[in-house]
């Protein structure tokens, strides 16, 4: 699939004009079967592919539709902005990288917090989405769930928060995302003890400081069928352990079958099964 | 005796001290030799204070993983009057790559915690060169729980370049590991002291982190990432870990800058590599202060203190702004364009 469309075709006069043919956009391949499948049945689909169930990646705005009742959210804390602390520049400055990841999914940074119904029963609910920066947790990411966490903690409510992070801790702002690490698990610390039930959702990608920090430390754990999610990248470990790696290595599979997950559950369920499980718990507080 | 490890920019106060050895081996000394002793002596000092004022963020990297830098075993020698080892952590087994038990400072009976990355071969692979497993990780975390049953301070020396990534370690929960020591930290009612002796690499090293006063030593760092690992990802290729470490301002100064430190432990004149015994003072006299301060504090003034401390950490604007106007998306953004 490619956004431009091909020069591969030659017109009478000799020269190459674009290639006619299928809208772009109109029919994608599935990255599981290699299935050519139409986009808007995707779409319609809890975007999975229709052939083998694969899950694909869902924005923020369509899992919140997916799971919270019909304009039930409400956003806190969308003001937050983020800063570039250490005058970051690899290939580009990090300024400019948050400006384009901006323009590109129309968010200031991967994070979403806010309180919404499911069914009806109350909560607070987060999302970290990997189209911005990889879902890299910096320090608006970090700040926001505290926050969103603290909140939960004095509304006495449930905390759903669904992981898509590929990244971990956000290289670009150093060691300062590292430590937000170290702020939301301290956040989590006191909503546990003050009785609270949080809900983590892991969903492909789930990686390193986001892993090993909040999407690790829910009371239940579901996730998504086929989603990778570990501490150290799969490449990182094959050039340290050289040898061949499972194949459902870092999958949710693979964290079920070693006892890290508790239900791997298929996107079109996710909302009831959480429905379920936060009735099991409604006597926490 | 001056270390046999070399690095780059070390050569010119060797070369002085290959000069002073070379001088003071004469039997007798006539007035003019040590005329000249007592100059390249000076000129030694002010050479190693030249070099090491100078560190660019690389070096620093460079002298934190020097191989004869003091580790956690050679201060559990030189600072602690008292050390009873415990082991395991009854699920899995004994990490070697953090040391763990009970330890008297001075008049202070305290729960030593450190990551040791080992000083022979032998020892070095046995700790896997200080990168810890998920058993470590728990070991320590049952250490210090128990230690806060019975009020004992808890010390935690860091060095490690990053939590083991291993297919047993992830097969074993390396990340559940790390993020259930994050949480199970910040509730510990006693004081926690944390110093970064060399290198403070990235979730491993924060996995025993999250303590009332956070330190670092002059030429120690504490990172996100690794630079290679930065170096590889951004820049594409490891060979740019310089690059990555300069970009990272993972040293004292901006540690402390951002707020990440309470204090920057000086090292002795030319690192802490080439007098152990120096080193190792600065160190003490600093845990004790530390402790001093912290120990009048009650269990939950602990636990307040330790949540803020933390909770201040991040820099963001937070301003009512223009709306973001998004790009219409291509299919490939929508759908399939980061998958991993």
């Amino acid at each position: 699939m490619s956004t431009g469309a091909p020069l591969d075709a030659i017109t009478s006069n000799g020269q190459m004009r674009p290639k006619r043919g299928v809208p772009d956009g109109l029919w994608i391949q599935c990255e599981s079967c290699k299935a050519t499948v139409f986009r808007k049945q995707v779409e319609k689909n809890f975007h999975l592919c229709p052939e083998c169930d694969h899950h694909f990646y869902v924005p923020t705005a369509e899992r919140i539709a997916q799971l919270l009742d019909e304009d039930s959210f409400e956003e806190w804390f969308s003001e937050l902005n983020p800063k570039d602390v250490l005058g970051f520049v690899d290939s580009r400055p990090y300024h400019e990288r948050l400006k384009a990841e901006q323009k590109k999914t129309g968010m200031r940074d991967a994070c979403t917090v806010g309180r919404g119904y499911m069914r009806g029963r109350p909560l607070v609910f987060a999302t970290t989405d990997s189209a911005f920066i990889m879902g890299s947790m910096g320090s608006v990411v970090g700040e926001k769930l505290t926050r969103a966490v603290e909140k939960a903690t004095e509304l006495k409510l449930p905390l759903v928060i669904v992981s898509g992070s590929g990244g971990g801790a956000r290289m670009h702002e150093g060691i300062v995302s590292l430590m937000q690490m170290g702020k939301v698990s301290a956040a989590l610390a006191r909503y546990h003890e003050a009785g609270g039930l949080f809900i983590s959702v892991l969903t492909n990608p789930t990686m390193g400081g986001v892993a090993a920090s909040f999407a690790s430390l829910g009371d239940i754990t579901i996730a998504e069928p086929k989603a990778l999610i570990g501490f150290a990248g799969p490449r990182v470990v094959k050039a340290t352990c050289k040898i061949e790696l499972p194949d459902d290595f870092q999958t949710s599979e693979f964290l079920l079958k070693h006892g890290f997950v508790d239900r791997i559950v298929s996107r079109p369920q996710l909302k009831q099964e959480l429905v379920r499980i936060i009735d099991y718990c409604s006597k926490s507080w | 005796m001056s270390p046999q490890f070399q690095l780059p920019f070390e050569r010119p106060i060797f070369q002085l001290e290959d000069q002073l050895s070379q001088l003071e081996s004469q039997s007798n000394p006539t007035p003019a030799i040590l005329e000249s002793i007592r100059t390249v002596r000076l000129e030694l000092a002010r050479m190693k204070r030249e070099v090491f004022e100078n560190l660019d963020a690389w070096d620093v990297v460079k002298v934190a993983r020097h191989p004869e830098r003091p580790q956690t075993l050679d201060y559990i020698e030189l600072i602690c009057d008292e050390f009873i080892e415990l082991h395991g952590d009854r699920t899995f087994g004994d990490d070697r790559a953090i040391i763990t038990g009970f330890a008297k400072l001075d008049d202070y009976k305290v729960m030593f915690i450190g990551q040791q990355k080992g000083r022979t071969l032998k020892e070095r692979n046995e700790c896997f060169y200080g990168c810890a497993h998920p058993e470590g990780y728990r070991k320590a975390l049952l250490k210090m729980q128990m230690a806060a049953k019975y009020g004992l301070p808890i010390v935690c020396l860091i060095d490690t370049p990053g939590a083991y990534p291993g297919v047993g370690a992830e097969e074993r929960g390396q990340a559940y590991t790390i993020a259930y020591n994050l949480r199970e930290m910040a509730r510990l009612p006693v004081p926690i002291i944390s110093v970064v002796i060399g290198e403070g690499g990235s979730g491993g090293a924060l996995g025993i982190g999250i303590g009332n006063t956070v330190s670092v030593l002059q030429f120690a760092y504490y990172s996100v990432i690794s630079p290679e690992g930065c170096a590889g990802i951004l820049w594409k290729h490891v060979k740019f870990a310089d690059k990555a470490a300069r970009a990272l301002k993972f040293t004292g100064k901006d540690l402390l800058r951002f707020g990440i430190v309470d204090e920057v432990i000086p090292e002795p004149l030319g690192g802490a590599h080439r007098d152990h015994r120096a080193m190792a003072t600065n160190l003490k006299a600093t845990i004790v202060r530390q402790l001093r301060a912290l120990l009048p504090l009650s269990g939950p003034e602990l636990l307040e203190q330790r949540y803020q401390k933390f909770r201040k950490i991040g820099e963001f604007d937070e301003v009512v702004q223009a709306k973001i106007s998004q790009e219409t998306p291509t299919a490939e953004q929508t759908l399939v364009g980061h998958s991993k």
